[in-house]
């Protein structure tokens, strides 16, 4: 299965959704830096690679297509788990390439702070991509 | 006050941009990608090196080589929960984060002290 962009989906969700996201976001950053001022940067920085919005993600993927299924006449919701779950597989990739940004920041960070944040994005999606390549070439 | 005024905006918008990415990629496998992106992470860090400078950023870098070790395994743990147990989504997720916590601040007393 190829890699494809499908903006519809953008549709099925709904702005409140956006806002919960939003919010959990903003959330998260803003007790990620209170953890890090009072546990210090060591502690801060595991929470640099904590599941903020994860919940709210997966939960949403499973709703999705629970009532895509269900509008098409169908039960959806063993459908809804599975999307959800394989959600979570590429996550699990995903948190390799977060590795390789942490490493990437470790590194970089006394030379240049733009130049670390960029090539460790880079870096971060480049093995992010490559993973998931390898996955599917195995399981195909 | 501001800095976390600041912080928040700037961490919801890395984090729904990252997430509207999730929302229109597909397969479901590939957006999962972007559902483990560095979004905290880039807003986060952008704010350490402006303020604390690079060698708390890179302290901070460090340790989310761990943290993201915990990430993974969090992941399976919702994965197998929710392919073999048939739990929801919501359920798998949270109680997975016991897996996060343990793992992360396990690996930190073990490898940092």
């Amino acid at each position: 299965m190829n890699i494809r962009v499908k903006l519809s989906a953008l549709r099925e969700t709904r702005w409140h959704e956006y806002l919960i996201r939003f919010v959990l976001g903003g959330l998260a950053t803003v007790g990620t830096g209170a953890i890090a001022s009072l546990f210090g940067p060591e502690t801060g920085g595991l929470f640099l690679a904590f599941p903020a919005i994860f919940c709210a993600s997966a939960t949403l993927v499973e709703k999705h297509e629970r009532e895509r299924k269900e509008e098409a006449g169908l039960l959806g919701t063993r459908r809804g788990k599975e999307a959800a779950a394989l959600d979570a597989a590429g996550a699990a990739l995903g948190s390799i390439g977060l590795l390789t940004f942490g490493a990437a920041i470790w590194l970089l960070a006394h030379q240049s702070s733009w130049l670390a944040l960029l090539v460790a994005s880079a870096v971060w999606f480049l093995t992010s991509v490559l993973l998931w390549s390898i996955r599917r070439w195995i399981w195909a | 006050m501001t800095e976390y005024v600041i912080r928040f905006f700037i961490g919801g918008f890395a984090v729904s941009t990252f997430a509207l990415l999730a929302d229109v990629f597909r397969p479901k496998s590939f957006a999962g990608l972007f559902s483990a992106a560095p979004s905290i992470a880039l807003a986060t860090l952008a704010i350490a090196f402006w303020k604390d400078g690079p060698a708390y950023a890179a302290l901070e870098g460090r340790s989310m080589m761990i943290g993201s070790l915990a990430l993974c395994l969090y992941s399976i743990a919702v994965c197998q929960l929710m392919k073999r147990y048939e739990f929801s989504a919501l359920v798998a997720t949270v109680a997975s984060l016991i897996v996060w916590t343990s793992a992360a601040l396990g690996g930190k007393w073990l490898l940092l002290g």
